[in-house]
């Protein structure tokens, strides 16, 4: 009997798994990598060269230069990892997070402000059905 | 004569408190009514100071990353340092410990069945210092000594409400056969709905945020036994470190029989960055 992964069913929303921390091992310890400051010069200097150094899949390489995050976490990345890039160039959280949405940051902090996206029609992936 | 635990403080930990701290901007009209929340549990704590805290928090990949993933971790080092997430260090004190009760309560709680791994390196991160920020302030040194304990809330599946209750009631016990008189907090950071990946991010769920700040304070053991969908579900992603909020709960004394405690303060607030913000200050009488 396989793993009960309930988590499947909320739209919009990828779990951080064993499956998905082993498919995103590399892309996640490149990132871990930016945690020292002469990388993240290295990095900025030359994205390509830093990343041809980590194994990667051309996808996940192609997704880092895209700064595509939402196809670097389908690819296995940690939204945790992941804030090293933007951190790298001095992106805060609320800059990093917006990418992933549908909006701008202004819309986005505008949202936050007026209390979040609401939890009515967020819950299970058939109520994204035909529309996100 | 022997270490008893006093009080338990429940908060957030969001990063970009952290920087607001750090760059001086708490009095700018968007910081200004999340530092007023906590004005009085600042005013508590300075005249309810601890002899040590055991501070329950998660490393964001800092410390930690998939390379090495410890369910639970406490530190037994006489210093932490503070470590650069990416952004470069906090400008805050390194954080010192306390390597005699934290080997106490490393050696009675995996006697009593929780595999700790223990740490003597221990980079911490945003999910210890800005807790310490928000009830101390800038300090230029921590007044009192802190036991890191980090539990893994990154990679699923994190240990469960129910287990993270009842390792505070494990660290509770070991506090208390420790031969010394010491006042002791035990905090639980995190939290509260928030998602900060894929097209859901911004999740927020005031509603379902304040029943749990309601059944932590008078119904832990049935809010225990939450599942951890529901809080994806309902609280967002990263909403799942509310697990951690427990592990504080569970140290608290009603659970072993003494009186309820008794409610120093509450707050909410939406939004700080991506993230609902909550807090509670509970006190053993």
């Amino acid at each position: 009997m396989g793993l009960d992964k309930p988590y499947i069913d909320v739209p919009g929303t990828t779990i951080f798994d064993a499956d998905q921390s082993r498919a995103g091992y590399r892309l996640n310890q490149f990132c871990m990598s930016l945690m020292k400051a002469e990388n993240r010069e290295r990095f900025l200097a030359d994205e390509r060269g830093y990343l041809d150094e980590w194994a990667m899949t051309e996808a996940q390489t192609q997704g880092v230069i895209d700064r595509d995050l939402n196809a670097l976490i389908s690819l296995g990345g940690n939204i945790y990892m992941l804030a090293k890039i933007g951190a790298s160039e001095g992106l805060t959280y609320l800059e990093i997070v917006s990418s992933m949405t549908d909006m701008n940051v202004d819309d986005y902090r505008d949202m936050m402000l007026s209390g979040g996206r609401p939890i009515e029609g967020n819950r299970y992936t058939h109520e994204w059905d035909g529309d996100k | 004569m022997s270490a008893r635990i006093s009080a338990s403080v429940y908060t957030s930990h969001v990063p970009a408190i952290g920087a607001a701290i750090d760059q001086g901007n708490t009095g700018s009209p968007y910081w200004e009514p999340l530092f007023a929340g906590y004005a009085k549990s600042r005013e508590w704590i300075a005249d309810n100071t601890p002899d040590a805290i055991v501070l329950v928090y998660n490393d964001h990949g800092n410390a930690f990353s998939p390379d090495l993933i410890p369910t639970f971790t406490i530190g037994l080092a006489a210093s932490f340092p503070v470590a650069d997430e990416g952004w470069g260090p906090r400008p805050v004190p390194d954080v010192a410990g306390h390597p005699e009760l934290a080997a106490h309560i490393a050696q009675s709680v995996i006697q009593q069945d929780f595999d700790l791994t223990i740490a003597n390196e221990l980079p911490v991160d945003h999910g210890l210092t800005v807790p310490l920020s928000l009830m101390f302030g800038q300090p230029d040194a921590w007044p009192c000594p802190v036991i890191p304990v980090a539990v893994n809330v990154i990679q699923y599946p994190v240990p469960s409400g129910r287990r993270c209750l009842e390792l505070g009631k494990a660290i509770r016990r070991a506090v208390e056969a420790f031969d010394e008189s010491l006042d002791v907090q035990v905090w639980g950071t995190g939290g509260m709905s928030h998602q900060l990946q894929g097209p859901r991010a911004g999740l927020i769920n005031a509603e379902w945020d304040n029943v749990f700040l309601d059944r932590i304070i008078t119904d832990p053991e049935a809010l225990a036994e939450i599942p951890h969908i529901e809080y994806v579900r309902e609280a967002g992603s990263e909403g799942i470190e509310l697990v951690m909020w427990l592990v504080g709960r569970g140290a608290m004394s009603d659970l072993a029989g003494g009186p309820a405690p008794e409610e120093m303060h509450r707050y909410y607030h939406v939004a700080a960055s991506n993230t609902a913000v909550g807090h509670l200050v509970l006190a053993n009488r």
